[in-house]
């Protein structure tokens, strides 16, 4: 199985340093334990590709691949720049190593920060393989020109396969980025193409190995038991039970981390089998007594309604233009609401799985991770190594959303590898993912505008208050991170005189973290629905209400006005707040949507429009309300500009899986806590979006040339303001509270 | 020793007669393409035909799947090659991540065998059992529309 997951070996020392002649590394050759295959010459200018005497071209593409299809799109741009045969590459999976730059996939950003350096690594490679060609035809290198896998000369006859011209290519000193010259637009042959996806042959085959599918050879199996509050550690326990179990060896302890555990796995107690099920079935006959520590009374319905309260008190202000409160005092109208999302899971399908070997002070990892950097490290600390020490393998993600960037799990296997003195594979059970989680925050909201005698809106108040992703690793946090404000909140684009944003403090009591979208998931909830709100009282058509509130076209330049805007760590020269783009994908999800058509009774259309990761998404949802209060999503249009496009085709299939989760966090998820324990255990009780509550779905891509946005997260935020704002033209009635209660939306 | 037939062909596993399915092709006969997703019968990853059915392999004790036809992702085919479902997964390219395909592949294969034209609802139903957190579902449909048509 194993050796699906590398088809060669890594590139070594031919890496970022320059070095041309490149051999290949006496790498990792895992299971098989085979010898590194003989050196031979290879074009390698860079660590990102790798040509053969054979033609045979190798792309090591630096992110991970959790069904984004980035492994694809980043091959499509370097493939293009080498302008090679699209069907003669292979792509492999770079290992964690920073030479690759940042490998955090996270955040929405692969294609915006490598769709250069990918273009470059390819046209470096070309450049080289013409120059070496036309050293031998004694031509300038400017008279030649390629086609894909062949670098063609000014006389007839003269094309050479890039197989043979490696070695001499390899020769060629490699160009500095400012003497490549890159494709024009018109000349890509594989960006802006919808390519299918390298391993979908693989995958509906059942051959795709993801992290849980790794086996090494004297593997043993574990199933950890972990202390059921985030802080709590192991007091006494009895294992007599669990060790008669046939297959059981032994039960290892893991130390707990002290709080905030941060990447450090939650300590607990491991069963070491020889099968996922003989561990299992043991670690149900442990008896554990448990210190449940500081968070032992965490009550999720005191909580929820604690967090309310603070939401109704002032807050500290993050963006503060004009006078709010004046405005507010001398508005013709006012209108106020609060909002409330509660914790939510990420509950990706492949759950959290690691395997670990270590063999003479050398520590190898495969495992499914959205941040193979960060869990070299983690893995460097559990089981006190140097990082250099530490290999990590980085198989295909079932899935991700934020929760595999946390190598925590990746650590466990590392620890009893270690322990145990054989290769681990970690599996958590699907109760141990939704229990263990890394949550998504809870979050109220309290809004306020005002109106003035001509009904312009005059005053905007927008305070949130949820615990942060920072408490997760520094102590005593109370407050929610600028980065976490930026979210939606203070770079509200609306075209309003008096305008402030305060966030208000929050204890955690789980670890909180990322979950796709992350903060503007509640922000992008409250925003849209309260401008649906303002639209009502104004008594105006939605659309053109959100069209007039934007204002004219303009940048909203947030530096001058004061407000420290992080922007998801781009410039704002390259990617401006630019209303003229939110308003474009308003008109475009209108018209495509047939807003305004005529509805059957209990069928409403809502809009909502949200800019994250530097890309603007208008969505429009239609909804049908039964008379039980049971909705049913017909269909979502997604209006999207998210700059520059590598493969839409995968572009469109992020923005559809965005419409489901949307709906599923709209409809269906949410987790409650009681003693500090989370009442939800599996998909039973943890609903999620399932076939029978698809809508149609449609996405609309804006053809554009400004610089590549995020694409993973962006369709999340409008979703469940549009789903919601659909509730209430069908019904009358507003949701200010996820998930959707159908209760409140009965005939009778 | 419990006699698994998988595939076609037969094995013989070491193993108590109430492991799941699941963990004996995956752990045992090293057949990784069923997942596990749940192991409650909740999300439908692990599903593989038994008898032809669609079955939650996560539930489904070997002692009681012993002496029936089992067939997983990996044994599944058409009459030459591909089976007309794994064509349409891949000309609509339905996958994300993946992880649940092969699920949801037996799944809707078991529902094809049954109900070759299968209406929107009745492809609801059967496939409501199946999650896909990426929120493949549309394509998952149009795929099956497709293969169906292909079938005919």
């Amino acid at each position: 199985m194993i050796a699906n997951l590398s088809r060669r070996g890594l590139l070594g020392a031919a890496a970022a340093s320059g070095l041309v002649l490149g051999f290949r590394a006496a790498g990792y050759h895992p299971i098989t334990g085979a010898k590194a295959a003989p050196a031979s010459a290879l074009l390698a200018p860079n660590v990102y590709v790798e040509i053969e005497p054979t033609g045979r071209v190798t792309v090591v593409v630096p992110r991970s691949e959790m069904g984004t299809g980035i492994k694809t799109s980043l091959a499509q741009a370097l493939a293009d720049e080498l302008d090679a045969e699209w069907g003669g590459i292979v792509v492999v999976q770079a290992q964690g190593d920073a030479r690759y730059g940042d490998q955090n996939t996270d955040g929405s950003r692969s294609v915006r920060q490598f769709l250069l350096p990918l273009r470059r690594a390819g046209a470096s490679a070309r450049h080289m393989l013409v120059a070496a060609a036309a050293e031998r035809w004694k031509v300038a290198a400017a008279d030649c020109h390629t086609e894909p896998g062949f670098v063609v000369g000014p006389t007839a006859g003269q094309r050479l396969g890039y197989g043979a011209l490696v070695e001499a290519a390899a020769r060629q000193p490699v160009p500095p980025a400012e003497a490549l010259t890159l494709k024009p637009s018109s000349a890509w042959r594989y960006i802006g193409k919808p390519l299918p996806v390298v391993d979908l042959d693989d995958i509906v085959h059942g051959k795709a190995v993801y992290g849980i599918d790794v086996v090494l050879p004297g593997m043993k199996y574990a199933s950890i038991e972990r202390p059921p509050v985030y802080g709590g550690t192991l007091k006494s326990y009895d294992a007599k039970a669990a060790l008669a179990v046939p297959g059981v060896e032994r039960v290892v302890e893991i130390p707990a981390a002290p709080l905030p555990a941060g990447f450090a796995p939650l300590g607990g107690l491991a069963v070491i089998a020889n099968s996922t099920w003989a561990a299992q079935q043991a670690r149900q006959k442990l008896t554990i007594a448990w210190n449940d520590g500081p968070n032992g009374s965490f009550d999720s319905a005191t909580y929820y309604k604690a967090l309310a309260t603070t939401a109704g008190q002032p807050g500290r202000a993050l963006r503060n233009g004009g006078n709010v409160d004046a405005a507010l005092a001398g508005a013709a109208k006012r209108i106020a609401a609060d909002y409330f999302v509660p914790h939510l899971a990420h509950a990706m399908m492949e759950p959290e799985a690691a395997v670990a070997r270590i063999v003479d002070g050398q520590c190898e990892v495969w495992t499914a991770t959205q941040n193979p950097q960060q869990a070299r490290q983690t893995v460097a600390q559990a089981i006190g190594f140097d990082q250099a020490h530490v290999t990590i393998n980085i198989t295909l993600l079932g899935g991700g959303f934020g929760r595999k960037s946390k190598p925590d799990y990746v650590a466990e296997a590392a620890f009893l590898a270690h322990a145990v003195g054989a290769p681990v594979k970690v599996t958590w059970t699907r109760e141990d993912d939704i229990r263990h989680e890394y949550f998504h925050a809870a979050c109220a909201q309290h809004m306020e505008a005002g109106f003035d005698a001509d009904g312009k809106a005059v005053a905007w108040l927008h305070r949130s208050v949820f615990p942060s992703i920072r408490s997760t690793f520094s102590p005593d946090v109370t407050y929610g991170a600028e980065g976490e404000m930026d979210q939606g909140v203070v770079d509200m684009p609306y075209d309003i005189a008096n305008v402030r944003c305060e966030n208000g403090p929050a204890a955690a009591h789980v670890r909180i973290g990322w979950y796709r979208s992350v903060y503007n998931i509640p922000h992008g909830f409250a925003v849209g629905s309260f401008v649906d709100e303002m639209a009502v009282a104004a008594g105006k058509d939605p659309v053109e209400f959100i069209i007039a509130l934007l204002g004219e076209p303009r940048i909203v330049d947030l530096h001058a006005m004061g407000v420290n805007y992080g922007n998801y760590g781009a410039s704002l020269a390259d990617y401006p707040i630019d209303t003229a783009r939110h308003r474009a994908v308003v008109q475009l999800a209108a018209e495509r949507s047939g807003w305004g058509a005529k509805l059957p009774p209990r069928t409403g259309m809502g809009i909502a429009v949200h800019r994250s990761f530097l890309t603007y998404v208008a969505a429009v949802a239609r909804v049908g309300v039964g008379s039980d209060g049971t909705v049913a999503v017909q269909r979502i249009d997604l209006a999207v500009d998210c700059g520059q496009v590598v493969n839409p085709d995968r572009v469109t299939a992020q923005f559809e899986g965005a419409a489901i989760m949307g709906l599923g966090n709209t409809l269906f998820s949410s987790l409650s806590f009681k003693e500090g324990q989370v009442q939800e255990t599996n998909f039973g009780d943890y609903a999620v979006a399932r076939m029978d509550s698809t809508p149609e779905t449609h996405v609309h891509i804006v053809p554009s040339e400004a610089p590549p946005a995020g694409v993973g997260e962006p369709g999340v935020p409008p979703a469940s303001a549009a789903i919601c704002n659909a509730i209430y033209a069908a019904t009358g009635r507003r949701i200010r509270s996820l998930p959707v209660d159908p209760r409140q939306l009965t005939t009778s | 020793m419990i006699e698994l037939n998988v595939n076609g062909v037969v094995h013989h596993v070491d193993a108590p007669s109430d492991m799941p399915l699941l963990w004996a092709l995956r752990d045992l006969l090293g057949l990784h393409g069923t997942k596990f997703g749940c192991g409650i019968g909740a999300c439908g990853a692990c599903t593989v035909h038994v008898d032809g059915d669609a079955t939650r392999a996560c539930v489904t004790a070997i002692g009681d799947a012993q002496g029936r036809h089992i067939v997983t992702i990996e044994g599944l085919h058409g009459d030459h090659g591909d089976h007309p479902l794994q064509h349409a997964w891949k000309q609509v390219n339905v996958p994300q991540c993946g992880y649940c395909q092969p699920g949801q592949i037996m799944q809707a294969a078991a529902l094809l065998a049954q109900t070759p034209k299968p209406t929107d609802q009745q492809i609801d139903d059967a496939m409501m059992g199946n999650i896909c957190r990426c929120g493949t579902y549309q394509r998952i449909k149009t795929a099956i529309k497709m293969a169906a048509g292909e079938q005919a």
